[in-house]
């Protein structure tokens, strides 16, 4: 895995496991890898995954069963689209009209761009 | 817990690589031992291991002074050179010769980890190449579980697939109870395994710290360029 930058690779890794349950591949109700199994997949210290499962614990997208490790929360993958739905229009959004201002980029042009788009 | 207490070496009677120099290893976790070329850190391994030993001050292992290598302390302390030789038999009678040696040995850790880097216990340690060799050593200390690990520049000679192979066998066999030191230059290689940096200088530890993030990643590179400029302009005033 490789980290960008800006963010502290406790959040980088916790959005990553985010991503893999957006994919399915972790299905809401079932058990996640060990923090020490992920540790070792992502090449991080153990700690470091601690943080990630926390920080995912508290913001309800996985949750902790004594003795038996971490499952994945009902309702994750709705909860986490449902913040990075907030984020895009708080965030990205903005940040993409600014550049669409200063290149003088229509909304009609960025419309008729994403209907050509095959990621659509 | 590893105590320095103000020692001084040198490999010769005009020059101290070491001076007045303290330092303790708390213990538990990986710590990341960093410095300037010929500041001492591997004369520091050897020094914990009790094969160098300083003309003035002690080195304590547990309580246990370094230099007489008792077997309680031996059994619970393991290096890995940054370049050494091996004996010429297979891997498998190796780990025989060891194994009475340290009595919390892992065969089965020794398993996992030589299947961490695509090798076989029956491999010949004669006509290894450097990165081969280095691969089997670090195993078999892994799987000595010491209590103390120390490992000077291990990734020095690693391709740059063995290196990812390298940090997840490490933390393979990375428990609690365990401490590992690891002297490198090579920080982009473990800067994601620490959980303490120490960045030494001949005759002081100029930061020694618990590596936790706050809002963004750590960049150990800009803190060991960071900590030491300082040191340099402050020894020019």
């Amino acid at each position: 895995m490789t980290f960008k930058e800006q963010n502290p690779i406790y959040i980088q890794i916790a959005e990553r496991i985010c991503d893999e349950i957006l994919e399915g591949r972790y299905p809401e109700g079932e058990r996640l890898p060990s923090v020490r199994e992920y540790a070792i997949q992502v090449e991080v210290n153990v700690n470091t995954l601690v943080r990630s499962y926390d920080w995912l614990s508290q913001n309800d997208i996985i949750f902790n069963r004594r003795g038996l490790g971490y499952f994945v929360s009902v309702g994750a993958a709705e909860h986490i689209r449902e913040a990075r739905r907030k984020e895009f229009f708080q965030q990205r959004l903005p940040e993409m009209l600014q550049t669409m201002q200063s290149l003088g980029i229509s909304l009609q042009e960025v419309e008729r761009a994403a209907t050509v788009n095959p990621a659509l | 817990m590893i105590t320095v207490n103000d020692i001084t070496f040198g490999y010769n009677r005009h020059h101290a690589v070491l001076k007045d120099f303290s330092l303790d290893f708390q213990g538990g976790g990986v710590y990341g031992l960093l410095g300037k070329n010929g500041t001492g850190k591997s004369t520091l391994l050897y020094l914990i291991m009790g094969l160098l030993r300083p003309s003035s001050g002690s080195v304590q292992v547990d309580g246990m002074e370094a230099a007489k290598r008792l077997p309680e302390m031996m059994k619970e302390l393991f290096i890995v050179p940054e370049e050494y030789d091996v004996p010429h038999i297979t891997l498998r009678e190796y780990a025989r010769v060891l194994k009475p040696f340290y009595p919390n040995f892992s065969d089965e850790l020794l398993h996992r980890c030589l299947d961490g880097f695509d090798m076989s216990p029956e491999v010949h340690l004669g006509g290894l190449s450097m990165g081969q060799k280095k691969k089997v050593y670090m195993c078999l200390a892994l799987a000595t579980n010491t209590r103390y690990l120390l490992m000077d520049e291990p990734t020095n000679g690693l391709d740059i697939l063995s290196k990812s192979q390298f940090r997840r066998v490490l933390l393979e066999g990375m428990t609690e109870e365990k401490t590992i030191i690891i002297s490198t230059h090579q920080v982009h290689d473990v800067e994601r395994l620490l959980d303490h940096v120490t960045i030494i200088d001949r005759n002081c530890v100029l930061l020694q710290q618990p590596l936790v993030e706050e809002t963004e990643p750590i960049n150990l590179e800009e803190l060991f360029i960071k900590t030491t400029d300082i040191r340099n302009r402050t020894a020019n005033l």
